[in-house]
């Protein structure tokens, strides 16, 4: 604008000059106006005129120009049009605008500027992202493209509904199926079916075909099984057949036994019968001309000898005296109902070794008596001790004096339980409170009458005979043979024959109550012994127990190694020295292993550092020592040694070397996410292999972080999806919108980057946004 | 295969069936339901497989199922239900509490998905067909009157055909071995008769005698070669006789065993050493030297692969290849160790000395359990695959059960093979229990002994040709290294946390030098009299300062930093004068 027309604003214009002129310098006064009022604080306020009216007024009432400041220029008002006062003009004004124009920024600075302002922008961008970036880490697996529609297959009852018949053929079928109340809608089952449903569950349905089929099957097997039968004519066969006949015959018989003794009876007549018959024939005895032929033939083929065999068992059976079981049968006529076996075990046991055999009872003489409270067992434990004394002496004396006692031994304890089970009887034979006699039959009772009275007079005259030597019969029989048997494990045990299977089971349960009181016992026992032991083996250190500290319980065998008869047999004084021998061979090998035991550990031990070096301050030579206070000073002490781990195990090194070759498959290093090695190897404790997993778990376990289907473009992460996807502010500036893309995501973005310039992994197209 | 094949469909069946109505429910919730479905249905997923304890399973029984366009109800909603028993039988030890951190969510994810796993294996169950038992006496009898001709009389017939006996007087006592899959036997006889038998069909594969003595047979990996250790040397046979390999390096072998997953054939001999041979390459691993004269008493660990040695002066040592010494070393016996055996588990192991004692021990903990005393001693001990343990006691072989829970008071089954009992071992995944003696070979049936359910994908009796091949080359795919051979196998799970020092003091042990020495410095030899002995001290002297010097500025760097994060920044540039500062 040029200067003279600013001036001519400031001229107060005459009401005379014409209207557009007016206007426009109003327009003028007010763009100055607003430029002033820029400059801050004094802003005036603009008043505007709206009635015409002159502009000079004496009130003041017009307030165009009203508190404007006074210029220089002003002053000169008068002398407007003066030219030559118009340089005098500028230059005054000029002097009150000097002001210096400010350097411009340096390079470096304004582009710091920028980057400041353009990463603020940037990060404020970018952490709307945050979230879903977060989210895409956490996800399980991400597959790629993200958005595609899966093609889920249609459900039966949608495309059921969906249908209608067309054609009238299919009209036709639909009627039918309506008039039959087919469902339509519901393809699965029909009122009928659910109804009958109903009527029988599962099982019952399952149950009843069961046992349709079985019945059946039965049915035609049996049918099957005759018709093959009916043809067979080998004799072999019908042998065989025969014989199962006969094993049916005496089930029959067990069974008709206990339910109707009477005819059992007469059954037993008959076959008794057979049994004297047998007797008297020469038919199964191997006698005839056949069985001799094959008696030859025998040495060379199996099945001659086999048809011999069968023979001789045939005769067996039929001779053999059917017998009722009993419970106090003589052992003289027992019929092998417990094989001989299993008493030999137990004779040849004890006699296995006498030497230890004596040695053990000495200790358990030592725990009976800490035990044995009552005056009455103590009685009996004494005289068991003195027959246990004697016994040894005469094991080590003669061999021969030794099973004599053993016999002697054997037959009181016989004679004892006869007399306890005649007790038994005498007190009351229909006894409801006895466990066995409740089995035993009506057919039995009668059986065992007859029985006892024939064995109480051979009892008697028994007793009478031992009665000198055996006083006490307490009233408790079961205790006192426990504590005969803690006594004298070795002797009375094994003497005592059994005599039936019943017998060997009440043993068995002795020997369970036994090892329950035992049980109860431990800490007394244990400690007796560990008394006796030091008492015997006074100037050893080592305390035994400790080291092997399991007592051994006896097995009772069946069945005995014929070796251990040869060893009773042979009884050298070379054995028994070889037998000592042994023993006291374990001794040293228990010192041996804890010396060695100290040793691995003084070597794992960490070990003082001695840094004296001898004359240094000091005199030095032959058989001069630094002194202790130097020694004390130089030595560095080593660290207390960790705990061992076999530190409470006696019996045991443990090595506690590193493994260095293993260590090397070990993960060395804390991967990232984790800080506490514990979390990451719980992460790593489940096997992920489908040895120890079902094909679907593994299948779960190994599924791959991310999956790109093969041939799809996959496309940069779009806008759209932050708009569905996690709640987050509007981006405060708003950039460049990106054309309408498919909303994709990228794999994975570490925060705090610019998203567009980040590549996809899988990504064949990279897209940049503008920014 | 095949059963496990079906077990997978079966679950993947059951898992369909149950998405197929869920799906269903879900469609027919009202909207406002939808959303909280959307949210979590793989949780409902995991907590459905996850042992769903009763009052949630009611909940699921509560819910409104019958939306479906035909009204059919789903007759058993949601998953069927899984005792904690089971889960816990196929729980995965070492369960850390969650703790909220970095990693918290993939943690939780991942024990989601341990959890699921866990209970569909547990589900696996009902799938198993089999039932195992027990001989059960009638009252008052007591199972080992129970001979073989009885138990053979009363099972059917094929069973009862497992009962025989092979007279074969002539080669002395037999040591034995059953392939992996109990197909196949393996008699030697002391006197040099090795016969490879199919004892099943009895077809005899390959006889012949070696003219010399056999300590030991065993079967490799595949019923196709065996090894014997002969008087001499060690040699391999393959199936039908012919002589694969002489290995001179294994010398006196007394006793062989086989670990299957590391192909590794572990001997011991007369010598004294220790030695592991590598089927699958061909060479030996290691070779210990144990120390403690004739070792002609061995046995595996099943679990963890470890070897345990028994010696003549009661001490039982265990043993790894990638260790030079034993692992642990426990005495057992007061005589001399005659035999021993470890269970399946790998936690018990039976041992039986010259004092006539058989004790069981814990071998987590090293403890004694409980101590038998045996007539004549065991010679010679086996555990089956369901823990029975078999005792050769001289001519008798005697059964045990329970052996884990208290010491054995009376046999379970016992037989006299009349002869001196030289080799036991139960037939894998039969009942039968294999017993090498002087009189030849005895096959006994022990009911209960064998595991009843094999995995076909392990371990194949009814393998094919084929299938038998295939295995062999998955094994050998996934066979172990020796060095992962461990007392704890779980350590291998463990993360490493032995020092920096400690590790390159291992470094230098196993190089034989130490690669992160620094070389001392060796000053040139330079011409016209530079070479004095006091230069050549004095450039000595330098590299040494400068050595010096580089490890103080590290230090001095070290203390800036601290006085930095303590707050003690230095105000400015220091001046000589500060010195006089007070």
């Amino acid at each position: 604008m040029d200067e003279k027309d600013l001036f001519a604003t400031e001229y107060p214009v005459s009401a005379s000059e014409d209207e557009g002129d007016s206007d426009t310098e109003r327009k003028h006064r007010k763009l100055l106006d607003a430029i002033s009022s820029l400059d801050g604080k004094k802003r005036r306020k603009l008043t505007e005129r709206t009635e015409a009216s002159l502009q000079v007024s004496e009130f003041g009432i017009s307030a165009e120009g009203a508190g404007d400041k006074l210029s220089l220029s002003d002053l000169i008002q008068p002398s407007n049009k003066s030219s030559a006062l118009s340089t005098v003009k500028k230059q005054l004004k000029n002097i009150s605008q000097a002001k210096s124009v400010e350097l411009p920024l340096t390079r470096e600075q304004s582009n710091r500027i920028q980057r400041v302002v353009a990463y603020e922008k940037t990060t404020e961008e970018v952490s709307r992202w945050e979230n879903i970036v977060k989210q895409n880490r956490k996800a399980d697996q991400l597959v790629f493209p993200q958005n595609d529609e899966k093609v889920k297959p249609a459900r039966l009852e949608e495309v059921v509904t969906r249908w209608k018949p067309h054609t009238p053929l299919e009209m036709e079928i639909f009627n039918v199926l309506h008039k039959n109340k087919q469902p339509v809608t519901d393809p699965l089952l029909t009122p009928v079916e659910t109804a009958s449903l109903k009527a029988m569950s599962l099982e019952e349905a399952k149950l009843r075909r069961a046992e349709l089929q079985k019945a059946r099957a039965l049915q035609s097997y049996y049918e099957s099984k005759m018709r093959r039968e009916k043809k067979i004519k080998s004799k072999k066969f019908h042998k065989v057949l025969k014989k199962s006949k006969q094993k049916e015959a005496v089930k029959v018989f067990e069974e008709l036994r206990k339910t109707n003794p009477e005819a059992a009876l007469e059954e037993l007549q008959k076959i008794k019968k057979t049994r004297i018959e047998e007797r008297m024939s020469l038919k199964h005895q191997n006698s005839g001309k056949w069985a001799k032929s094959k008696a030859i033939m025998a040495k060379y083929d199996d099945d001659a000898r086999q048809a011999i065999q069968e023979q001789l068992q045939k005769n067996k059976d039929l001779t053999r005296k059917i017998e009722v079981v009993s419970e106090s049968e003589e052992s003289e006529e027992e019929g092998g109902v417990v094989p001989d076996f299993v008493n030999d075990a137990q004779v040849n046991q004890d006699g296995l070794n006498p030497w230890m055999s004596g040695k053990l009872t000495s200790d358990a003489k030592v725990c009976v008596n800490q035990d044995v409270g009552d005056e009455a067992e103590a009685d009996v434990s004494a005289e068991v001790e003195d027959a246990a004394d004697e016994d040894s002496e005469d094991e080590l004396s003669e061999e021969e004096n030794l099973l004599q006692e053993f016999e002697d031994k054997r037959r009181l304890r016989k004679m004892e339980d006869e007399e306890l089970s005649a007790i038994h009887k005498s007190d009351g034979e229909h006894d409801v409170d006895e466990p066995r006699e409740e089995q035993v039959t009506a057919f039995n009772l009668l059986f065992q009458r007859l029985l006892n009275q024939s064995k109480q007079e051979s009892h008697k005259e028994k007793r009478n005979v031992s009665e000198g030597r055996h006083k006490v019969i307490s009233e408790e029989p079961v205790e006192i043979e426990e504590d005969e048997k803690e006594d004298e494990p070795f002797l009375m045990e094994t003497l005592d024959r059994k005599q039936d299977l019943e017998d060997l089971d009440a043993l068995g349960q002795e020997a369970l109550s036994l090892s329950v009181s035992s049980g109860k016992k431990e800490p007394a026992r244990e400690s007796s012994q560990v008394v006796a032991d030091t008492q015997a083996k006074k100037p050893k250190l080592i305390d035994h127990n400790d080291v092997l500290p399991v007592k051994a319980v006896k097995v009772k065998t069946p069945l005995i190694p014929t070796a251990v008869e040869e060893e009773e047999e042979e009884d050298n004084d070379a054995d028994q020295k070889m037998i000592i021998k042994e023993a006291f061979a374990g001794d040293d090998v228990i010192r041996d292993f804890l010396k060695e035991k100290e040793q691995t550990e003084k070597a794992g031990k960490p070990k003082d550092i001695d840094l004296v070096l001898p004359g240094w301050g000091e005199w030095g030579g032959t058989n001069l020592r630094p002194s202790k206070r130097k020694r004390k000073r130089f030595t560095i002490k080593a660290s207390p040694a960790l705990p061992r781990k076999d530190q409470h195990l006696p019996n045991v090194i443990i090595n506690e070397k590193r493994d260095a070759k293993a260590a090397a498959h070990q993960v060395s290093e804390l991967p990232f996410p984790y800080n506490n090695p514990k979390h990451f190897e719980s992460t790593i404790r489940a096997p992920v292999g489908n040895t120890w997993n079902t094909e679907r778990s593994v299948q779960k376990l190994t599924a791959p972080k991310v999956i790109t289907k093969q041939g799809h473009v996959i496309e940069p992460i779009a806008e759209e999806v932050l708009q569905k996807r996690g709640p987050c502010k509007k981006p405060a500036i708003k950039l460049d919108k990106p054309e309408p893309k498919s909303q994709r995501l990228p794999k994975k973005r570490p925060h705090g980057k610019h998203p567009v310039k980040r590549k996809h992994r899988a990504g064949r197209k990279h897209k940049k946004k503008s920014g | 295969m095949l059963w496990k094949r079906a077990v997978h469909e079966y679950i993947y069946f059951l898992q369909k069936m149950k998405r197929y109505y869920e799906e269903g429910d879900e469609e027919k919730k009202p909207p406002e339901q939808a959303p909280v479905e959307d949210q979590e249905p793989a949780e409902e997923v995991t907590k459905a497989i996850e042992m769903t304890p009763p009052p949630s399973n009611l909940s699921h029984r509560n819910k409104p199922k019958n939306q479906l366009i035909s009204g059919a109800k789903d007759p058993f909603p949601g998953s069927a239900s899984v005792t904690k028993e089971l889960l816990s039988k196929y729980e995965r030890p070492g369960k850390v509490k969650l703790v909220r951190n970095m990693c918290a969510q993939r943690f939780k994810s991942l024990e989601e998905k341990v959890q699921t796993a866990v209970g569909l294996t547990a589900r696996h169950e009902v799938l198993l067909p089999e039932e195992d038992g027990y001989l059960e006496a009638d009252e008052g009898q007591d199972t080992w009157t129970i001979t073989q001709q009885d138990i053979a009389e009363a099972v059917d017939i094929t069973s009862g055909s497992k009962h025989f006996n092979l007279v074969l007087p002539q080669f002395g006592p037999y040591s034995i071995n059953y392939a992996g899959n109990g197909r196949s036997l393996l008699l030697g006889g002391r006197r040099g008769h090795v016969a490879a038998i199919d004892w099943q069909s009895k077809n005899l594969n390959c006889e012949m005698n070696v003219m010399e003595t056999v300590n030991d047979v065993r079967w490799l990996h595949t019923q196709s070669m065996y090894a014997v250790a002969q008087l001499r040397w060690l040699h391999i046979y393959d199936s039908n006789g012919v002589e694969l390999h002489c290995i001179k390096k294994f010398n006196d072998v007394l006793r062989m065993e086989f670990l299957r997953y590391h192909f590794l054939l572990a001997t011991c001999s007369s010598t004294g050493f220790l030695q592991y041979l590598d089927v699958s390459v061909g060479k030996e691993v290691v070779a210990t030297n144990v120390k403690a004269g004739r070792l002609g008493v061995m046995c595996q660990n099943p679990y963890n692969a470890v070897i345990h040695l028994g010696h003549s002066n009661g001490t039982v040592s265990l043993w790894s290849p990638s260790m030079k010494e034993p692992l642990v070393k426990m005495l057992c016996h007061r005589g001399a160790v005659r035999s021993l055996s470890v269970d399946k588990t790998g936690m018990y192991m039976a041992s039986s000395g010259l004092d006539k004692k058989l004790t069981i021990f814990d071998i987590r903990t090293f403890r004694p359990l409980h101590s038998a005393r045996l007539p004549l001693g065991a010679g010679t001990l086996c555990h089956s695959q369901k823990g029975l343990l078999a005792a050769g006691t001289g001519d008798v072989v005697q059964v045990y059960k329970d052996t884990r829970i208290a010491a054995p008071k009376t046999p379970y089954l016992c037989l006299s093979a009349k002869a001196p009992i030289h080799g036991l071992q139960f037939c894998p995944f039969e009942d039968v229990l294999g017993i090498g003696h002087g009189g030849g070979f005895t096959s006994m049936i022990v009911p209960g002994a064998g595991e009843a359910n094999f995995d076909a994908m392990e371990c194949n009796p009814y393998e094919s040709r084929k299938q038998q091949r295939e295995w062999e080359v998955k094994a050998l795919l996934e066979k172990i290294p020796a060095e992962l051979i461990t007392l704890d196998p779980t350590k291998l799970g463990e993360v490493d946390t032995a020092t920096l020092e400690q590790k390159q003091r291992e470094q230098k042990e196993r190089l034989g030098l130490d690669p992160n020495e620094k070389e001392r410095f060796n000053p040139r030899r330079r011409l016209k009299g530079k070479s004095s002995s006091a230069n050549l001290l004095k450039r000595k002297k330098k590299v040494g300062h400068e050595r010096q010097r580089v490890s103080m500025s590290v230090q001095e760097r070290k203390a800036k930093q601290q006085e930095i994060k303590e707050g003690q920044a230095s105000p400015g540039p220091k001046s000589t004068l500060d010195r006089f500062k007070k």
